[in-house]
């Protein structure tokens, strides 16, 4: 589905619902539109189940846009990529504690289990990464527990500090830089996400691990316990 | 080299032009010069490229020293501004000779004064513009300090006199109604809310930043629950879970879960972007081709127009 966002945004949607095969076909599609060489193309920015399409609209206005990218949206609806979907994997080291994840016990008592379990059934499972947004290096993962899966915070936290791991819904994330969040969070990753020159840590497509730490491991590592 | 030197920044003042292109998928912001409007006419009095890097100044409070003689621009916000204490008017020509002192008051009715130096402002380019995104924490992406230099890019001739007309400038003083494009989440948003979004007014809270603006009035009753985190747009209104609007602007994310019933189209978003905490704002239904329209012509006003009458006017070429 191809439908207007604003002035010059386009949203075009591959799935409902979130799918492992997802990450490879929407970064697909982007590549595809990327190579096409449309002069009025500004971003493409993928996530989960779509891809946001930014036009610049003193080039092009929104009908003339969507028929330039239909036949590719088609065209990746018809045919099988042989894209490598094993995807690179990365550890990550956490710090699950109260103190590092203010959330921490407040997930425990509303999921009916013992911060432990928390702490165990999130750093069992490996995750894939579906997008990168909301900050430089910011890597939305998938899929958490749903046994310990809960809803962003009705009201976001003013500042989260850099490295807060944290679970909104199904998905987990790392803060690469201190900001505004909601998500809810359960411990502190000492690893930078995020390089200038570099750009982000992970990509789409790669399979991430969760490995948890001790306090003396996290602070030798970097990390650091301010609030 | 004629510079013109920070003595004091105010609050926050940043190097923006016309923003990032093709990096929202690394995670980073497009940022840009908030109040387009305001930034357009700066460039365009001094003949400058239309994205060329101007400061953009919040609640005014700047001073700075001409070091050579420089010509420059001050538009947005309304506020006082002296040269070696000599009042003068904002939206035209300024020439300053070594060693004048350029004084920007505190804006005390809305937010961005621009700040537009003939030739444009150099600085280091980063992610392909000068454009400086702040809540990133990013190496040589802060605020300017006292004591910087800001630097013209391309030393140039000076421009004649001229003065924007009073007409082609932003009514700030009016009533600020924002439009609302319907998104494609709109549908899920149910009626009444819907109804509440757009005959309400809402007040400008204290969490207003080149990120977004956070408004408070009727919260909406029911929104829909979080969506799968997908690309967000500029000016796009994501209701949380507290009901209350949230507008997103220039330095947002580039992804986020919150349900959005529709967009406020870029040239609204820097009317927005002026109003002080307390100001009144109301959202007005609109449509897309509307604002394509509207920005259009816009642009087109000032390819296609040029200076006459000594300046004070503008003809269509």
């Amino acid at each position: 589905m191809i439908e207007a966002v604003s002035e010059d945004t386009i949203l075009i949607t591959l799935a409902e619902a979130i799918d492992e095969s997802l990450p490879a076909r929407i970064a697909g599609l982007a590549d595809d539109i990327h190579s096409a060489g449309f002069t009025w193309l500004v971003d493409c920015v993928p996530s989960y189940t779509t891809l946001m399409v930014v036009y610049d609209p003193l080039k092009i206005d929104f009908r003339q846009a969507v028929s330039e990218l239909r036949p590719l949206f088609d065209l990746e609806g018809t045919h099988q990529r042989a894209q490598d979907l094993k995807g690179r994997l990365v550890e990550l080291p956490v710090y699950y504690s109260t103190e590092t994840g203010p959330d921490l016990q407040w997930l425990a008592s509303e999921c009916g289990l013992d911060c432990e379990d928390i702490i165990r059934k999130h750093s069992a499972v490996e995750y894939r990464v579906h997008a990168l947004g909301f900050a430089p290096g910011f890597a939305f993962m998938g899929q958490v527990d749903p046994t310990i899966a809960a809803p962003r915070k009705t009201s976001p936290r003013k500042s989260v500090p850099a490295g807060s791991v944290g679970i909104a819904n199904r998905q987990t994330a790392v803060y690469p830089q201190a900001s505004p969040g909601g998500w809810q969070l359960i411990g502190r990753c000492p690893t930078p996400l995020f390089d200038q020159n570099s750009l982000s840590l992970l990509r789409v497509g790669d399979r991430v691990r969760f490995k948890a730490i001790s306090r003396k491991a996290f602070l030798a590592a970097g990390g650091e316990l301010t609030p | 080299m004629s510079f013109l030197e920070v003595v004091r920044p105010g609050v926050q003042s940043t190097i923006q032009d016309s923003g990032r292109r093709g990096y929202r998928h690394h995670g980073l912001a497009a940022g840009g010069a908030l109040d387009l409007i305001s930034y357009t006419w700066a460039n365009k009095l001094l003949d400058n490229p239309r994205s060329a890097a101007c400061l953009e100044i919040v609640l005014g409070g700047f001073h700075g020293i001409a070091r050579g003689s420089l010509q420059i621009a001050i538009t947005g916000a309304a506020t006082c501004v002296t040269i070696n204490g000599q009042p003068v008017e904002q939206w035209q020509t300024l020439n300053l000779n070594d060693g004048d002192e350029l004084a920007i008051d505190h804006s005390t009715h809305h937010r961005l004064v621009y700040l537009a130096v003939a030739g444009g402002l150099d600085s280091p380019e980063q992610f392909g513009s000068r454009s400086v995104v702040v809540r990133e924490k990013l190496e040589g992406q802060g605020p300017v300090q006292a004591g910087d230099r800001l630097m013209p890019l391309q030393p140039k001739r000076q421009v004649p006199e001229r003065k924007v007309p009073d007409h082609q400038r932003p009514d700030l003083d009016a009533e600020a109604v924002i439009r609302l494009i319907p998104g494609y989440q709109y549908p899920q948003f149910q009626r009444a809310d819907i109804i509440r979004l757009t005959t309400n007014s809402y007040i400008v809270g204290d969490q207003t930043d080149r990120m977004g603006f956070r408004l408070q009035g009727t919260p909406l009753c029911s929104p829909p629950p979080g969506i799968i985190s997908e690309g967000i747009a500029l000016g796009a209104v994501q209701i949380p879970g507290d009901g209350q609007p949230i507008v997103l602007l220039n330095d947002c994310q580039t992804i986020g879960g919150y349900p959005k019933p529709g967009v406020v189209p870029a040239m609204d978003c820097g009317l927005l972007a002026q109003q002080l905490p307390g100001a009144q704002v109301r959202f007005e239904l609109s449509d897309l081709a509307t604002a394509q329209n509207q920005r259009r012509l816009f642009e087109l006003h000032y390819q296609h127009t040029r200076w006459c009458r000594r300046g004070r006017a503008l003809e269509w070429l």
